[in-house]
């Protein structure tokens, strides 16, 4: 038993603390919980791609989207069969259903993220931000014109299974998957190519493998945070993983401090309470959060834990010029 | 409506929609070309020229009356194209100039949140607004015939023709005049241009304040064309000119123009087209993004683009 | 001794310039070979070409008895070439420790699901690339700074950090790229020591770019030369220093003894 075993231990020991309690906690403290939760998952997992490997990707809400999308159809059309089989729906069988379905949404998403991440193995900086923004509304497209998953009317009547024992026992799964990864000398690597991908190389780092993995596994996380948000608010519509929802993603990420798994995690729960008291203004929410963006890459572009350090400029990749 | 009618038809729409591209695509490239930086920001430069030229028409309708007509257009297209001008410029001052030495993603993210800030600050209630409202004729719109069953509104006519005088008015000012040799020498070696003298936050200014010009321009193309107006319209409007600019070649100025027709007539074919091709019209906002990702796998450097080397 | 790395007829293209031209090139176990040449003679492109940043467009490479010039560079390391970069090229965000670290990532026989699962064969693997880098470490002085972020060292300091980084991927050849740029005539006295203990102590053969002209006819076995492109001259270091072709390409520069 070492030291992070023990922490994911507690740690589930406390989720399972958590649930029972739930019926004494107030039901307005439980949605900021689960959504705090949910979006814990979402920053860490963006934050393996953008803060540890260095791909900044704009497209999260993409992967998220599979994630719900076919967890609830999972749900919703083969749940009932496969509740019969496991003998009714008693306690036992339905958490089985679920995390069927959630796995089936990660998988789901992980498979979309590696298409995702081929293209954008040759691609750098701006343009990978733009390809994979690009790649999150070719998803949602896609989704907007499914009408098996309802098209742009949304999938509804989705089985709430969604519960504080399952949000805060992946979260913290989520948190001891991507942070103990990082931290051994294979996850070195995901830094590596970050740092330097020549270099990396050079090293025999095998860079395309960390990058798709790193989509891939994001991707994941993404599509199980997707099928526990979906479980929670019953219904959605591709209109809810817009680019927005992106932008939110990425806003906690540097905020947290891109490369910080800590940082991240105390920076999604800040923002979910944000979001939660704006929530009157909604209006100003978003202003509130460009602002926040703008005055942070300029005061403090590190965010709060700053586990990115300032890289030195490096000489930039030559680009053509104004050509006429 | 035979086939080649409904082809030059489609034709016609993709280019009246594709000058739209094109100009919002100048902007793009000219910035990327003496920056190397995506402004995040100015596909809703492009929204508000188009809500400025409402409100331009709204405040001048005293003097021009409901429907301006050709003078008191060109009136208002000025009046917004100088506005967004003088904000594109504002904008580089304020949140891009602080962090000109800062490494590229530093600079994206802040473009992002400087985008976000604008098309939310607009929707406010007190501001533009959040839903959509209808744009006044700036000209009696008449509907020509033409060979065959081609029908074209003339607003088509004039928003490609009014295009194609600002690509050549670009053109001279980006080859014949000080300035645009300024801006040509600052995108190829920024040490040397600066060693020769050039100012170069006159000439970066100035590119904002061209490239903003010219989306004020498309905004209230757009709008003629399509009549409506509503504070996210910049979103797809930019991205789409985004690829644009990247297909013709990030940097490259006729690339720009090229990209954006292209792009407009694709887009446009595919959706008169679809039920041929076997899938929904629906689909039409993801052409765009397919063209990025195919160009950015075959020929990153775009169309018209030179491909170069990290040097190791 | 045997013969470790050949380029038959190596060229490179650039669109319209040919930055090598037909260089025929090898290396054998336990050899400590210069290249030198003018600036811009393509002597880097050649070292990019061997470690599989470049794909030469004509021509092939063979080490180890294998082709590899088709290879990507982190096949290309783990066959057992490493190298340094002419500027400084480390991990910035980590810590010397970590830098070194990076590279037994090779040789890891756990990957990902052990990773993942920390059992006991993850942290008894763990534990011993920890040994190996901190001695790797120690015996170039660097222990004592593992947990200094790496850019705060010393310059010299970091390129021997550079060089230790490479040796973790236990190479058999290793490649250095202008070690001694930047560096005072101790620094460089120093350097040529470091390079000939590492020799002797990894039993390598070494491939040296370099412009100084002291450390290379000090240290080397043997020199080749490079003029735009094309060798002009190869031999021991007094054949080189003698030869009239290599002197008429440095024009003005004193060849040192």
């Amino acid at each position: 038993m070492r030291p992070s075993h023990i922490l994911l231990v507690l740690g589930l020991i406390g989720s399972g603390i958590l649930s029972f309690m739930a019926p004494n906690i107030d039901d307005y403290a439980i949605t900021v919980i689960t959504l705090a939760g949910i979006n814990i998952i979402l920053a860490v997992s963006l934050n393996l791609v953008n803060g540890h490997t260095g791909q900044f990707s704009l497209g999260h809400a993409g992967f998220m989207a599979v994630g719900a999308y076919v967890s609830s159809s999972f749900s919703i059309h083969a749940g009932p069969a496969l509740l019969k089989t496991l003998g009714g729906a008693t306690a036992w069988s339905t958490n089985v259903t679920f995390l069927g379905a959630l796995l089936l949404g990660g998988i789901g998403a992980a498979f979309v993220g590696l298409l995702v991440g081929f293209p954008s193995l040759r691609l750098r900086g701006d343009y990978l931000a733009i390809v994979t923004l690009g790649f999150g509304e070719i998803i949602r497209v896609v989704i907007q014109n499914t009408d098996a998953v309802g098209g742009p009317r949304g999938l509804n009547l989705i089985p709430p299974y969604t519960n504080l024992f399952w949000t805060f026992g992946l979260a913290v799964v989520t948190i001891y998957v991507i942070g103990s990864l990082v931290d051994s000398t294979y996850g070195r690597g995901f830094l590596a190519v970050r740092d330097d991908e020549t270099a990396a190389e050079a090293m025999g780092i095998n860079t395309t493998k960390y990058k798709v993995l790193a989509f891939v596994l994001g991707a994941f996380f993404a599509g199980i945070a997707g099928g526990l948000y979906a479980h929670y608010i019953t219904y959605i519509t591709p209109e809810g993983f817009n680019f927005m929802k992106s932008v939110d993603v990425v806003v906690m990420v540097i905020l947290g401090g891109m490369g910080s798994t800590v940082g991240v995690t105390v920076a999604a729960i800040l923002l979910t309470i944000l979001n939660e008291f704006l929530r009157e203004f909604e209006q100003y929410r978003m202003v509130v959060f460009a602002l926040l963006l703008i005055v942070m890459m300029i005061l403090r572009p590190q965010g709060l834990l700053g586990g990115l350090r300032m890289p030195r400029r490096r000489p930039k990749p030559a680009a053509p010029t104004i050509a006429t | 409506m035979d086939e080649w009618s409904k082809f030059l038809q489609q034709l016609i729409n993709g280019l009246s929609q594709g000058s739209i591209y094109a100009l919002i695509a100048l902007g793009y490239t000219m910035v990327y070309g003496v920056l190397r930086f995506i402004n995040f920001a100015h596909g809703d430069v492009f929204m508000i020229g188009a809500y400025m030229g409402l409100y331009f028409h709204r405040w001048l309708e005293p003097v021009f009356g409901k429907v301006p007509g050709p003078l008191g257009a060109c009136v208002i297209l000025l009046l917004s194209m100088v506005f967004c001008g003088i904000l594109g410029i504002v904008i580089e001052f304020l949140a891009y100039r602080p962090l000109r030495a800062r490494p590229r993603l530093i600079v994206l993210i802040t473009a992002i949140g400087v985008s976000l800030f604008l098309e939310y600050f607009c929707q406010l209630q007190w501001v533009f607004g959040p839903n959509r409202q209808p744009f006044p004729d700036l000209v009696k719109t008449q509907t020509l015939h033409g060979l065959g069953n081609v029908t074209v509104k003339n607003t088509q006519l004039i928003v490609v023709g009014v295009t194609i005088l600002l690509l050549l008015g670009l053109h001279f000012i980006v080859m014949k005049t000080r300035m645009g040799l300024a801006m040509r020498a600052l995108s190829v070696n920024p040490t040397a241009a600066q060693l020769m003298g050039v100012n170069t936050n006159v000439v970066i200014s100035f590119t904002f304040g061209l490239g903003s010009m010219l989306a004020a321009a498309a905004g209230i193309f757009s709008s003629m064309l399509y009549q409506q107006v509503q504070p996210f319209m910049g979103v797809t409007a930019g991205t789409k000119a985004f690829v644009a600019a990247v297909l013709g070649g990030i940097g490259n100025i006729p690339g720009a123009a090229l990209g954006g027709m292209l792009i407009g007539i694709v887009e446009t074919m595919v959706v008169a087209y679809s039920s041929l091709i076997g899938i929904s019209s629906g689909y039409r906002d993801a052409v765009a993004f397919v063209i990025l990702i195919l160009i950015l796998i075959l020929k990153p450097s775009g169309l018209l683009g030179k491909a170069t080397r990290e040097k190791v | 001794m045997g013969r470790l790395l050949t380029l038959k007829e190596i060229s490179i293209q650039f669109g319209g310039l040919k930055a090598v031209s037909d260089f025929d090139f090898h290396i054998d176990e336990g050899e400590l070979v210069g290249l030198i040449g003018p600036n811009g003679a393509g002597k880097t492109t050649v070292f990019n070409m061997i470690t599989g940043v470049y794909a030469p467009t004509s021509g092939e490479i063979e080490f180890d008895g294998q082709r590899v010039h088709k290879q990507r560079a982190y096949q290309i390391t783990s066959r057992g070439i490493a190298r340094t970069f002419q500027n400084i090229r480390l991990f910035d965000s980590m810590s010397v420790f970590d830098n070194v670290r990076c590279a037994a990532n090779m040789h890891l026989a756990h990957g990902i699901v052990h990773s993942l699962l920390r059992g006991p064969k993850f942290f008894k693997q763990e534990t011993e690339i920890e040994k190996s880098v901190r001695e790797l470490l120690a015996i170039f002085n660097l222990e004592r700074h593992s947990e200094l972020p790496c850019r705060s060292l010393p310059y010299g300091d970091q390129r021997r950090l550079e060089i230790v980084r490479a040796l973790a991927t236990r190479p058999k050849l290793l490649l250095l790229d202008e070690p001694a740029a930047g560096m005072n005539p101790t620094e460089k006295v120093d350097l040529m020591k470091l390079i000939r203990f590492t020799q002797e102590k990894f039993k390598l053969a070494v491939l040296l770019v370099e412009h100084d002209m002291k450390v290379v006819m000090g240290i080397c076995n043997r020199i080749n030369v490079l003029e735009y492109g094309r060798k002009i001259a190869e031999g021991t270091p007094a054949e080189i220093q003698a030869n009239p072709k290599v002197i008429a390409a440095y024009l003005g520069e004193e060849v040192k003894n």
